[in-house]
């Protein structure tokens, strides 16, 4: 199996979340520059969303953005967009985020799934909080597409690290194969 | 003839959405049911009559392939339509789909003339 691009990981993100803003939200958003993070990355704020991915390839997709971005996501999920955000991060907003990272990991899974095989991927867990560091369990650094929606900024990063031997998720602890994934 | 519908997914967001869909859509709609998974839809469908189910893939509890298949294999529901609304758009998942006896597969994201499309040719 070849391995998987930087650039295609980057072309999907781009081209998944366009297409989520433009036909669910409504929502121009703008891509920066790409580049490379190391598995422990600093402090951070605002509202994280996180999607597990399994299969011949294996890792996380992160979908962050400020708190108020996450009211606009809100509102306009749900066609709202003369009525003002919300103020408060509530579990509403919480699981309009959640829902966003969901169809924006899978549509970039579904792209990359012609090079990896098909994948699964978890139900979304979101996070909101300020000050908090995240860290991977692997070496890989995380590929990460910075985007700009107005005055407010999200960041879709997505880690993958091939897995020969799906059954073998963790060195020392096979899975049985009964349960290989 | 009046859809009863009933909406599973696990996002409230996208059950809103949907139910607003079905609302603002130019067919002649009766009830609209929601259910947050599988599990959630099996109680509702005991309980209320529905004529077409949207049902999302990735859900807690019972997926969305596991509900299409208890309802495939139980004798007063396997005739009743099932369209998968869901990010899931590897071909083996839609074929899993198929196999299982989905009526429709509508990929999110979505557009309301998609699901509009979709729902006039249950009528």
């Amino acid at each position: 199996m070849e391995p998987l691009k930087e650039e295609q990981i980057v072309s999907s993100i781009c081209t998944a979340t366009a297409e989520v803003f433009g036909t669910m939200l409504n929502l121009a958003i703008t891509p920066g520059e790409p580049y490379r993070e190391p598995p422990s990355s600093g402090p951070t704020d605002g509202v994280i969303a996180l999607l597990g991915l399994v299969g011949q390839w294996a890792g996380t997709g992160i979908v962050q953005c400020d708190p108020s971005l996450a009211g606009r996501i809100y509102t306009h999920l749900l066609a709202m967009e003369d009525t003002a955000p919300p103020e408060a991060v509530s579990d509403d907003v919480l699981d309009a985020v959640a829902e966003l990272a969901n169809i924006i990991i899978g549509n970039v899974k579904n792209l990359l799934e012609e090079q990896t095989g098909p994948l699964g991927m978890s139900i979304p867990t979101v996070v909101f909080g300020h000050n908090f560091n995240t860290r991977s369990g692997g070496t890989e650094c995380w590929t990460v597409v910075p985007f700009t929606c107005g005055s407010s900024k999200l960041t879709v990063k997505m880690c993958l690290r091939h897995v020969p031997h799906p059954g073998e998720l963790r060195r020392g602890f096979a899975v049985p194969r009964c349960l290989a994934l | 003839m009046l859809l009863d519908v009933l909406i599973v997914d696990d996002s409230a967001a996208i059950r809103k959405i949907l139910q607003r869909v079905l609302r603002q859509a130019d067919v002649p709609l009766g009830e609209v049911y929601e259910a947050a998974d599988g599990l959630d839809a099996l109680k509702v469908l005991g309980t209320q009559k529905v004529s077409l189910v949207l049902a999302d893939i990735n859900m807690p509890n019972m997926d969305g392939l596991q509900l299409l298949r208890k309802l495939k294999e139980n004798e007063q529901w396997k005739n009743l339509p099932v369209i998968m609304v869901t990010t899931e758009g590897g071909q083996a998942k839609v074929m899993a789909a198929a196999e299982l006896g989905a009526a429709g597969y509508i990929r999110k994201p979505f557009t309301a003339d998609q699901i509009r499309h979709t729902l006039a040719s249950f009528l």
